[in-house]
């Protein structure tokens, strides 16, 4: 029987979502591979129970840790997609504030109308068992992983940084080019796309396991920023990861 | 008919980001019709503060990944204007082409995904690749060649990476253009002319709802416009970007994380018939006849008409890119690098017609390139008080349908929009209450 697969999206863009109904030449083969029983951003169709269920966003109100509560219970394999759910993402940089202050900033007097929570991996609430990460997910890492899980085999990890597939493809070093690039202590599987199309690493897989960051920041700080603009640009995705 | 009518459609489908629709009727009087925005609150404005000119659009295009290029360059727009950072012809013509290829992909997948199985009686596309193998097929490879376009001049579709204050990080290759075109003519054209034959058909049943309201877009002197441009009014005419907060004027309701607007009237449309009534003669005679066959005529006030409108718009997409192509090419391709480099301080505003609408951003930074306030009106939330008015007027007028029937118009009428609720809270549920 094929595997009953569904998403789910929390607090984030959808573009993880979007980069699936992006598969264009891909789509109709893995269709006949997995059953897809709930994906509200294309389908009407809802399911009670599933294989594998997919996660999107952060969790970041009340309701969104009663629903992932609900998914985990309906699901056999739950897997967190993208940087939002893999580890709070750009929503995270809220957490960096006061939340009244947030609050305050975007609703004004009507701040207390809508709740809010800091915003935590999916990884938080409830257990993941499998992860894509990036902002957004590469349809190839998440292929690997569908691959893998409907083959029922273990998906593919990642342990070396940004900075060395970026080596393997032989691009110019962008600390060459008067950039500052988070590329050193991030974690790879990307092939170092931003840098080899000319833009610095923001850092959007997380960070290594046992990173430098001391170095790192002297790093940065020796090409011309400052070490509270260095501290920023660590923190842009991974807020939740790195205390500084 | 004195009627009771509950209705609640819990986070309606087929639309980007969480919504309900909420219809209340009793005793045949209409107490309550809204669409009520639950997305979760994201927060964006707050986060920027402090960010570097560097990282406000990587921040910014996070707002949504469907929109994802249009708050990219229109955030961009809004830091160069900021920074005073100069921009040559060449970056104004590929981020043209860009805004096509987004518009192209975004137009297509709402237009066949997203509304198309309404009108079939299907849940969603799934079912069409086993009845109408073909039509999916076509979709697909539109799709794909406009997120090509993405691909290959943004480095990405979905969150682009090339795209930065004052230029581009990479140039595009004259020959990758040159592919690009042969595709958009040999294979989009003709996709794009079946496309006006199969909504054609679909055309028929679209329900003959008119509500005439305020539409709001930019019109730019030379084109139809989606890059820059002054903001135009269909109820007293153009106004500079500058003076956009005259026009959105943004305020809070209980339903909605979402901000509504209003300007000379409750509600305004904005997005793709927003720009067919206001810039229609602007079109080449290709999307005029599109329009013409298609049955869209100028001054459209039937709302579900937005996504027909959609498809005029993808067949000018795909001839404007051509001429765009034409003209990088005849320019010859110059490697330049981004002008960083501000020569001033202080506060910039961006607006660009995005597939939803009209798009600003609006950010002021201090002395060291640093963000100390931003804030971002997106289409969608532009358009909430627009769709509240419309189910106001379309429920009473459809009462002698089933339920059911009242249901499937309501969230048809939702998704005629193609709104996208991730942008607006930086919104959809349909609830009827009985």
């Amino acid at each position: 029987m094929k595997p009953q697969v569904a998403f789910f999206d929390f607090t984030s863009c959808e573009g993880c979502q979007l980069n699936k109904l992006n598969f264009e030449n891909d789509l109709l083969d893995i269709l006949k591979h997995v059953d897809l029983v709930e994906f509200r951003e294309a389908m009407d169709d809802k399911a009670d129970a599933y294989d594998i269920a997919f996660i999107e966003g952060s969790i970041s109100t009340p309701g969104c840790v009663e629903r992932i509560h609900d998914i985990r219970r309906r699901t056999k394999i739950l897997v967190a997609l993208g940087s939002c759910a893999v580890n709070g993402g750009v929503n995270a940089m809220k957490n960096l504030h006061p939340i009244d202050e947030v609050r305050e900033t975007v609703y004004g007097a009507d701040k207390y109308l809508f709740s809010t929570l800091p915003a935590m991996p999916v990884s938080s609430v409830v257990k993941v068992d499998y992860e894509v990460r990036g902002c957004p997910m590469t349809q190839q890492d998440f292929l690997k992983l569908l691959v893998a899980l409907v083959m029922g085999k273990e998906p593919p990890k990642y342990g070396s940084p940004v900075c060395l597939e970026c080596k393997l493809n032989e691009n110019e070093c962008l600390y060459n080019r008067g950039m500052v690039c988070l590329g050193p202590i991030t974690r790879g599987g990307c092939d170092a796309v931003c840098p080899g199309f000319g833009q610095f690493c923001t850092g959007c897989r997380g960070i290594l396991d046992n990173p430098n960051l001391d170095g790192m920041l002297d790093l940065m700080t020796s090409h011309g920023i400052s070490l509270d603009e260095a501290k920023k640009r660590m923190l842009l995705y991974n807020s939740n990861e790195v205390q500084l | 008919m004195s009627r009771d009518l509950n209705i609640k459609v819990h986070h309606l489908t087929r639309v980007e980001g969480h919504g309900n629709i909420v219809v209340n009727m009793k005793d045949g009087v209409l107490e309550k019709a809204h669409l009520s925005i639950v997305e979760p609150p994201r927060f964006f404005e707050a986060m920027m503060k402090g960010r570097s000119f560097h990282e406000a659009a990587i921040i910014t295009s996070r707002i949504c990944g469907i929109c994802s290029l249009g708050h990219q360059l229109t955030s961009l727009v809004a830091t160069e204007d900021a920074l005073g950072l100069e921009i040559s012809e060449q970056t104004v013509l590929l981020r043209k082409l860009l805004i096509h290829g987004a518009t192209l992909q975004s137009n297509i997948l709402h237009a066949y995904f997203l509304a198309a199985p309404d009108f079939l009686n299907v849940g969603s596309v799934f079912p069409l690749i086993a009845t109408h193998k073909d039509v999916v097929l076509r979709a697909l490879r539109m799709k794909r060649l406009a997120n090509d376009i993405g691909d290959i001049v943004s480095g990405r579709a979905v969150h682009p990476i090339t795209p930065v204050p004052g230029g581009f990080t990479r140039i595009p290759e004259k020959a990758e253009l040159l592919e690009i075109k042969r595709r958009l003519l040999e294979e989009a054209l003709p996709d794009g002319i079946e496309t006006i034959e199969t909504m054609k058909a679909l055309a028929g049943a679209i329900p003959q709802f008119e509500r005439e309201t305020e539409y709001i877009s930019l019109k730019h002197a030379d084109e139809y416009a989606m890059y820059e441009g002054g903001i135009y009014s269909s109820d007293t005419g153009i106004l500079p970007v500058s003076e956009y907060l005259n026009v959105t004027n943004e305020f809070i309701v209980p339903h909605a994380t979402s901000k509504h607007a209003k300007f000379n009237r409750n509600s305004y449309f904005v997005g793709a018939l927003a720009r067919w009534n206001n810039n229609h003669s602007q079109l080449g005679e290709e999307a005029l006849g599109a329009a013409e066959a298609m049955g869209l005529k100028p001054n459209c006030y039937n709302p579900y008409m937005n996504t027909i409108a959609q498809v005029v718009e993808a067949v000018h997409c795909i001839l404007d890119s051509v001429r765009i192509i034409d003209k990088l090419v005849d320019n010859g391709l110059k490697n330049e690098k981004p002008n960083q480099t501000p020569t001033r301080y202080g506060r910039g505003i961006g607006a660009n017609e995005v597939p939803r609408g009209i798009l600003f951003h609006d950010y002021t930074y201090d002395n060291k390139g640093n963000i100390v306030a931003a804030n971002c009106i997106i289409p969608t939330g532009q358009n909430l008080a627009n769709i509240d008015d419309d189910m106001v007027k379309l429920v009473p007028e459809i009462m002698d349908k089933t339920k059911a029937e009242i249901t499937l118009n309501l969230e048809m009428l939702v998704r005629a929009y193609d709104p996208c609720i991730s942008c607006s809270v930086h919104m959809l549920d349909v609830d009827f209450i009985e």
